[in-house]
C-alpha cells in the first residue's frame, strides 16, 4: 500500500514538474515518467490491457514523437 | 488579478469534482450489463479474455470507429507535413556499432512479440492496439539504429488498407450470414485454445496490422 502511495506521489510530482520546466526536453521526460507510473498503477488495479496500451503508446511512442517534434522546433520555452 | 480569478475558478471546479466523486459508492456495482459480460461472455463469444470479447464482439462496431479515428489522425499529420519535405542530408551520421548490432538483433524480436500479443488477444491480456503499438516502437528503433534500411511509405499504406479492408469484409460477411454487422459466424471452438472464438482472432490480426502500419507511418512522416 505504501508503495502505491509513493508511486502516486511520484506521478503527481512528475506532472507538476512537467508543467514548470522551461526546457521542453525535460518536460517530455517527466511526462514519460507520468505515463510509466500510470501504467504500473493500471496493472495494480488489475487492468493489464490498459496497462500495456499505456506503456507502449504513452511512455514509448508519444515520447519519441514529442522528441522528434522538439528537435525540429525550438527546445526552450520563452 | 487574472491569476487570482483563475485560482478561484479552479477551486470551484475542485469542490464540484470532490462532491461529485463523494456521492459515487466505490466498490459496488451499479451497472447490470457488466455482470452479464463476466458470467456469459465466455459462453457467448468463446473468448477467454473478457475485455477482448467486449471490444470485438459486443462493441465491435465501436472498434471500427476507433481505428477510423486513428486513420484520420495519421492522414491529417501526413497532410500537415506534406509540403515541408526536407532533402535528407547525404552525410547522415552512421549509428555506432553497438546501436546498429543491437537494433538488428532486437528488431525481429520486437516484431515477434507484437505479433504474439495480437494473435493471442482472445487468450491473454493485450490485443490489436497494444500489439500494433509494440510493432510501431520496433520500427522506431530501426529508424534510429539502422537508417540505411528504411522501409518505403507505400508498403505501410498497403498494409494499413488491407487491414481495414479485412475488418470491413468480415463485418459484411457477418451481416449476410448472421443478420447483423460483425456477427460471429465461425464456430466458437473450445475455449482457451488458440483456434477458438470465431472471427475474433482474424479481426484482431487485421487491427494489429492496421494500427502498427499507421503508427509506423506517423513516425516515418515525423522523421522524414
Amino acid at each position: 500500500m505504501i508503495f502505491v502511495f509513493l508511486l502516486v506521489f511520484l506521478m503527481l510530482a512528475g506532472a507538476i514538474v512537467a508543467s514548470i520546466f522551461k526546457d521542453l526536453m525535460n518536460s517530455v521526460i517527466a511526462m514519460a515518467l507520468v505515463s510509466l507510473i500510470a501504467s504500473i498503477l493500471f496493472y495494480f488495479l488489475q487492468a493489464p490491457d490498459v496497462a500495456m496500451a499505456e506503456a507502449s503508446i504513452g511512455a514509448a511512442l508519444t515520447t519519441a514523437i514529442f522528441i522528434i517534434a522538439i528537435r525540429r522546433t525550438k527546445r526552450h520555452e520563452e | 488579478m487574472r491569476k487570482i480569478i483563475s485560482l478561484i475558478l479552479l477551486g470551484i471546479v475542485c469542490v464540484g469534482i470532490i462532491f461529485a466523486l463523494y456521492s459515487i459508492p466505490f466498490g459496488k456495482d451499479k451497472i447490470k450489463v457488466g455482470k452479464h459480460y463476466i458470467y456469459n461472455g465466455i459462453k457467448e463469444t468463446g473468448a477467454v479474455n473478457i475485455v477482448t470479447s467486449v471490444v470485438l464482439n459486443y462493441r465491435g462496431f465501436d472498434t471500427l470507429g476507433e481505428v477510423t479515428i486513428l486513420f484520420i489522425a495519421a492522414l491529417g499529420l501526413g497532410v500537415v507535413l506534406y509540403g515541408k519535405k526536407k532533402k535528407r542530408k547525404e552525410g547522415l551520421e552512421p549509428a555506432s556499432l553497438v546501436l546498429y548490432t543491437g537494433c538488428r538483433f532486437l528488431f525481429p524480436l520486437i516484431l515477434l512479440f507484437g505479433a504474439y500479443i495480437f494473435i493471442h488477444g482472445h487468450l491473454t491480456p493485450g490485443g490489436g492496439f497494444q500489439g500494433g503499438a509494440i510493432i510501431a516502437s520496433g520500427f522506431l528503433l530501426s529508424y534510429l539504429g539502422c537508417p540505411r534500411k528504411w522501409i518505403s511509405k507505400e508498403r505501410f499504406n498497403i498494409t494499413e488498407s488491407l487491414g481495414g479492408l479485412v475488418f470491413v469484409i468480415m463485418g459484411l460477411i457477418g451481416l449476410t450470414i448472421g443478420g447483423y454487422f460483425l456477427s460471429n459466424f465461425l464456430p466458437k471452438g473450445i475455449a482457451n485454445t488458440l483456434f477458438s472464438a470465431g472471427i475474433i482472432p482474424i479481426l484482431y490480426c487485421a487491427v494489429g496490422f492496421k494500427v502498427g502500419a499507421e503508427l509506423a507511418g506517423i513516425i516515418y512522416n515525423m522523421i522524414e
